[in-house]
């Protein structure tokens, strides 16, 4: 029997390793491909709501369904900020609020983005949201961390205040929610280039310059 | 208690470490499967560098071939806590590849992409204490 057990040890650690790694790729793979991948984005309506970095003309489109708490969306922002250097004005990016609910202080953060979007100044709150995430996300009261975030971009406070709690800013949020609800998306950062899905498989930094290199050809060969 | 009861013991205790970077591994290459290097959780460090181009050789996730070389380090500790001597001469070529490999991989951490995954640094501790075990076994003249 002595002479079987190394084998028959080596065998049953190599099962429950191919075994658990099979588990989680199956977990994972759930998790990550709500989107069929042939479905792409419907149109938009109430183009207000739309918030656009870059070239609004540009002929790549890259749409972000994305948690302010979301650390990994925190690490895609900066990313996306390469990509708009990088490709310049042959790529624009869409940013949608997809607030997670498990995410306690998800949904005020996107209010707060909008509700400096309605003084002009959604991108300037999202950056800023993004790069203090460590400090507000662990803040019993975010409230007043935005508020002082809105008089450091310069915002009317009063308004700002007025606003976060406002209808339009609540609307915005919930219409991008329903919006990725409809697609099925239920983690983030979730993409869409030229309103296809980025396969998460290709959801890296090699993945997503590919994807837009590949709707780049591909527009340039329409 | 003699220089072959030690052995086995180092033989096992290779064993039992090998199985922490199998496991270090395995997550890994499940996360390189599924995409989901953006989630490393939320280290923009680990996005640059488990989405780096470093990441995969002809197209095979590192933390794959990782892994099956944990599992080739477990395979041959075992085979030689049981007294298999050819399995102690596969097990220092396998760890002192891996050494190698990490080093490289430091390197490039360090000096190319100016980041560090901690899942990666952690899989370059167990190898280093792989190959401190394999360097610390008692030599069979010894016996």
């Amino acid at each position: 029997m002595k002479r079987y057990l190394p084998f028959l040890i080596v065998a049953t650690v190599a099962l429950i390793a191919v075994g658990s790694a099979a588990m989680l790729y199956r977990t994972k793979r759930a998790q990550l491909l709500p989107v069929s991948e042939n479905r792409s984005v419907p149109g938009k309506s109430g183009t207000e709501s739309v918030h656009i970095r870059g070239n609004p003309d540009a002929p790549v489109t890259l749409e972000e369904f994305a948690d302010f708490q979301c650390p990994p969306c925190g690490s895609f922002a900066g990313f996306a900020e390469e990509l708009l250097k990088q490709y310049d004005s042959r790529l624009r990016i869409i940013f949608r609020n997809f607030p997670l609910p498990g995410h306690e202080h998800a949904r005020e953060a996107a209010l707060a983005a909008e509700a400096a979007g309605l003084q002009g100044h959604f991108w300037e709150m999202h950056d800023v949201l993004y790069r203090e995430q460590a400090v507000w996300s662990k803040t019993p009261n975010p409230r007043e961390l935005f508020e002082s975030y809105a008089g450091t971009i310069g915002l009317n406070l009063d308004q700002f205040k007025k606003d976060m709690d406002g209808e339009k800013a609540s609307e915005r949020v919930d219409s991008d929610h329903a919006l990725g609800n409809s697609l099925g998306i239920t983690l983030t950062p979730f993409l869409f280039i030229n309103n296809h899905p980025v396969d998460p498989k290709d959801k890296n930094p090699e993945g997503v310059r590919a994807a837009i290199d590949a709707a780049l050809a591909g527009k340039s060969q329409a | 208690m003699t220089v072959s009861r030690f052995r086995t013991i180092f033989y096992t205790v290779a064993a039992i470490v090998a199985l922490a970077g199998l496991a270090d591994a395995t997550y890994l290459a499940v996360q390189a499967l599924t995409g989901e290097t953006l989630s490393c959780g939320g280290s923009p460090d680990c996005f640059r560098v488990l989405g780096s181009s470093y990441a995969r050789v002809a197209g095979i996730p590192v933390a794959l071939l990782g892994a099956l070389a944990y599992l080739s380090v477990f395979a041959f500790a075992t085979f030689a806590a049981f007294g298999y001597a050819r399995a102690r001469t596969l097990l220092i070529f396998i760890v002192g590849a891996m050494f190698l490999a990490t080093l490289w991989f430091l390197y490039v951490q360090a000096f190319v992409l100016h980041a560090y995954c901690r899942y990666c640094l952690f899989s370059a501790a167990i190898t280093f204490l792989l190959a401190g075990l394999v360097i610390a076994v008692p030599s069979s003249q010894k016996q």
